[in-house]
């Protein structure tokens, strides 16, 4: 029983990332009718605003240690980072150690300013081209801004580590009446999976009780009527791109912590992304949320040792197994609206 | 080719054919072998026809000599690609008799001057492989083939290392690996053309479990994640061997894609499985996130069978320490080399890369390095670049000064044994570069193994090809 807990855990945490990346994805094909495979470049680059921020804070004045010596037999340099000289050792040390909870404060303009620069500057050219053209030109993209990440960063990860404070484990089990050790589980993934809640609760909540997000539903449903109405909604649908820009930048800031980004992280999930937002149906929010966690749970378990030793390499393929059913079965995906997808 | 080059040998430096084959177990055979395989060419499976009339793939015939450096250059692994190519670009200089020497003055074999190869100037394009076993063959195939490469040298992968071999044979080339550390490089896929200057599976085995047993004990429980392809499956078998002789248990071995990300549904059971250590054979990004992911869920703050759990990372590199940041602190693993050993070859090597370039040398510069340097002084002792005369060169050739202390490059496999190291992360590093600190130097003796040894079996050296 401990073991399954702690499995849907896991599921549930996998599903935040793919839910999260869907999620905007979805947003983007549901209002733009593009199919956008640079959406994994823009969670990575919302995990390298993470690691820009902490390079920032990190930056340091040199001082020479004649007492110490490095590699080469010369004074060593000590670094100290100019935010401890300037607040003091210990507010310094922690504003650093808070840095990737402060990058969700950073992250946020400039992904909707890379949102907004990328549909304005690209993308928007593609509106009517066929999904094929899309499909290409956002790869391109893709390529070229993991490249120029890459250019700047290296292809080594880099540690984004979360406070102290939220590093380690708890032991969920005890609190639930389990053996100690049951299920361990690490304090900043259930950190990730409420924040994942979280945002996904807030695009909803914009999209169900603003007036802004009323008209791009409307949008979403008939874009022409809408249009007739007076009402710009190639602007709105624009803020939306950014917006879903925005979403996929926070879920790779808060995302740095359990894996140490690298400038592929984005096309590591870009696929399994892809088939989340199918298995769920194209255009449907709900779904691209559902399948998100769904797939993560059944990618979870299919990684257990009793699931590998009965079907070797389920672990690899369960996902697209999951998809090909569903598209079999049912073409729309899980939550897909009637007719699209199915002609 | 033999007369023509003691021809084009100045006479003040009174260079003696003879004098080298005696001195350095250098026969005519070797030479005479590659002009016997060139002779029956035409029945020969060879890449190549533009060059048929020379006596060997890539015979240079003006003043300069071409050398190919293959790394990975994009990819996951093209930061360690980069250093790599630093180090050839090094080796290259002090060849050409620019900067300080480095290795060449530490050197015991002084067959080379600083005036190129064979009195050629030493030029080198360079390929990226990618870390993709097709891409690397193709950038290998355009260097021997349309830049006239006599030789290939780099990599980070042992995958790329066994496709690159096999090519380098098919044309006739030498090929002296980069880091490759899986068994089968100079086990069941050994080639009579391919040379591998750095260590094993195996031989991370050998050199790792006396030091478990000293600080963990006899009576353990392993955990084994494993990436899930050649490099990994020789790994963990090593690995169980060497551990299971010491009395530990394998409770587990657990394949893990090599497209993972994410390790959490692989390590959360750990903890209940009854073990007590965990052995992560991973490298590169797939080691960084499974240890910072066993960090995350806790594992080293555990007591399991009433013994502090531990983790034990069998193949370490500079790159994946920095990578895995504070997460390495106190974990165990073994390397080729590392800066901070203090023989003479190490720091003038260490010098040499530091002053030019504003930081110390990974493991694979160091190998690739050390690569370059053994190719040219063997074609400086064969006197030629016949690579058939090259391989007899290397065969059990014992030379020291490159690092690691007394080398010996054996020629039933083309595997060389040197010492070992056992290396820990670092609790207080003082710089970015401290990351790692030397445990143990194991030495040579006990990492040697036969080369019928059954991880190594399988495989046929076969007859050296000098192509053409």
């Amino acid at each position: 029983m401990d073991a399954i807990l702690l499995q849907i855990l896991n599921g549930l945490d996998k599903g935040s990332a793919y839910a999260l990346i869907a999620l905007g994805l979805t947003l983007i094909f549901g209002t733009l009718g593009v199919v956008n495979f640079a959406h994994g470049a823009l969670f990575m680059i919302g995990a390298f605003c993470a690691v820009t921020l902490q390079k920032l804070l990190n930056l340091s004045f040199v001082t020479l240690d004649e007492t110490q010596k490095d590699f080469l037999g010369n004074p060593l340099k000590v670094e100290t980072p100019f935010i401890e000289a300037w607040f003091g050792p210990e507010v310094g040390a922690t504003i650093i150690d808070w840095s990737v909870p402060l990058s969700i404060l950073f992250a946020i303009p400039v992904m909707l300013l890379v949102g907004y620069v990328m549909e304005r500057g690209l993308i928007k050219h593609f509106y009517k081209r066929p999904h094929a053209d899309q499909i290409l030109v956002t790869f391109g993209l893709a390529i070229v801004l993991q490249e120029i990440v890459k250019y700047f960063f290296g292809a080594n990860p880099i540690q984004t580590p979360p406070p102290d404070v939220l590093s380690g484990s708890v032991d969920l089990g005890t609190m639930v009446g389990f053996d100690p050790n049951a299920i361990i589980y690490p304090i900043w993934r259930l950190v990730y999976f409420g924040f994942a809640v979280g945002i996904i609760g807030a695009v909803f909540s914009f999209l169900q009780f603003t007036t802004f997000g009323m008209v791009v539903r409307a949008g979403m449903a008939d874009r022409e009527t809408v249009g007739l109405l007076g009402i710009n909604i190639d602007r709105r649908f624009t803020i939306m791109f950014g917006i879903a820009a925005g979403v996929a930048g926070l879920a790779g800031v808060m995302y740095g912590p359990l894996n140490p980004p690298n400038y592929h992280m984005g096309m590591d999930f870009l696929v399994l992304s892809f088939v989340v937002v199918v298995v769920g149906g194209m255009g449907s929010l709900p779904g691209a949320v559902l399948a998100g966690f769904l797939l993560g749970i059944l990618e979870s378990f299919a990684s257990t040792t009793w699931a590998t030793t009965t079907i070797p390499g389920i672990n690899q393929i369960i996902i697209y197994l999951v998809a090909i059913i569903v598209l079999l079965t049912r073409p729309r995906g899980l939550m897909g609206r009637k007719g699209v997808m199915e002609e | 080719m033999r007369f023509r080059l003691l021809e084009e040998e100045p006479k003040d430096e009174k260079w003696k054919w003879e004098e080298y084959m005696t001195k350095n177990n250098v026969t005519r055979r070797g030479v005479l072998k590659s002009g016997a395989v060139a002779g029956t060419g035409l029945a020969l499976p060879t890449i190549f026809t533009a060059s048929s009339a020379a006596a060997f793939t890539n015979e240079p015939t003006g003043a300069s000599v071409t050398l190919g450096f293959n790394v990975p250059q994009t990819g996951p692994y093209a930061d360690e690609g980069n250093d790599e190519l630093l180090a050839q670009q090094l080796a290259v200089e002090h060849l050409n008799g620019e900067g300080d020497g480095g290795c060449l003055n530490t050197f015991s074999s002084k067959a080379l001057q600083g005036n190129g190869i064979l009195g050629k100037k030493v030029g080198f394009v360079t390929g990226d492989t990618q870390t993709k076993s097709d891409a690397a063959r193709a950038s290998a195939k355009s260097m021997i083939e349309k830049d006239g490469a006599i030789m290939i040298n780099g990599g980070s992968s042992s995958g790329v290392a066994v496709a690159v071999q096999g090519l380098c044979q098919e044309a006739g080339v030498i090929f002296m690996a980069g880091l490759t550390h899986a068994n089968d490089t100079t086990g069941k896929d050994k080639k009579a053309n391919g040379f591998r200057h750095f260590f094993n599976a195996y031989m991370s085995g050998a050199a790792l479990a006396p030091v478990l047993a000293a600080e963990m004990g006899k009576e353990r429980r392993a955990y084994h994640l494993t990436a899930d392809y050649n490099w990994g499956w020789t790994q963990e078998e090593s690995i169980v061997a060497s551990t299971e002789a010491l009395g530990w248990e394998t409770v587990n071995t657990v394949k893990t894609p090599l497209a993972s990300t994410d390790f959490s549904s692989y390590i959360a059971p750990v903890l209940n499985s009854g073990a007590d250590v965990l052995v992560l054979n991973h490298y590169g990004g797939n080691m960084v996130n499974s240890l910072t992911n066993a960090i995350q869920f806790g594992l080293l703050d555990k007591v399991a069978n009433g013994k502090d759990f531990k983790i034990v990372v069998p193949l370490y590199s500079e790159l994946m320490a920095a990578g895995a940041g504070e997460n390495i602190k106190g974990v165990l693993g073994s390397m080729n080399w590392n800066w901070q050993l203090q023989d003479e070859g190490t720091k003038a090597f260490v010098k040499s890369f530091g002053e030019k370039y504003g930081k110390p040398p990974s493991n694979s510069a160091q190998t690739c390095y050390a690569q370059v340097l053994l190719y040219a002084d063997a074609c400086e002792r064969a006197g030629t670049f016949n690579p058939c005369g090259v391989a007899e060169a290397l065969e059990d050739f014992e030379f020291d000064g490159l690092g690691n202390g007394p080398t010996w490059y054996r020629g039933a496999d083309h595997q060389c044994f040197k010492d070992v190291l056992v290396v820990r992360g670092n609790e207080n590093p003082t710089n970015a570069y401290d990351t790692l600190e030397i445990v143990e130097i194991t030495p040579r003796a006990q990492v040697e193994y036969d080369p019928e040894h059954p991880m190594f079996a399988g495989g046929e050296l076969g007859k050296c090809n000098p192509g053409a």
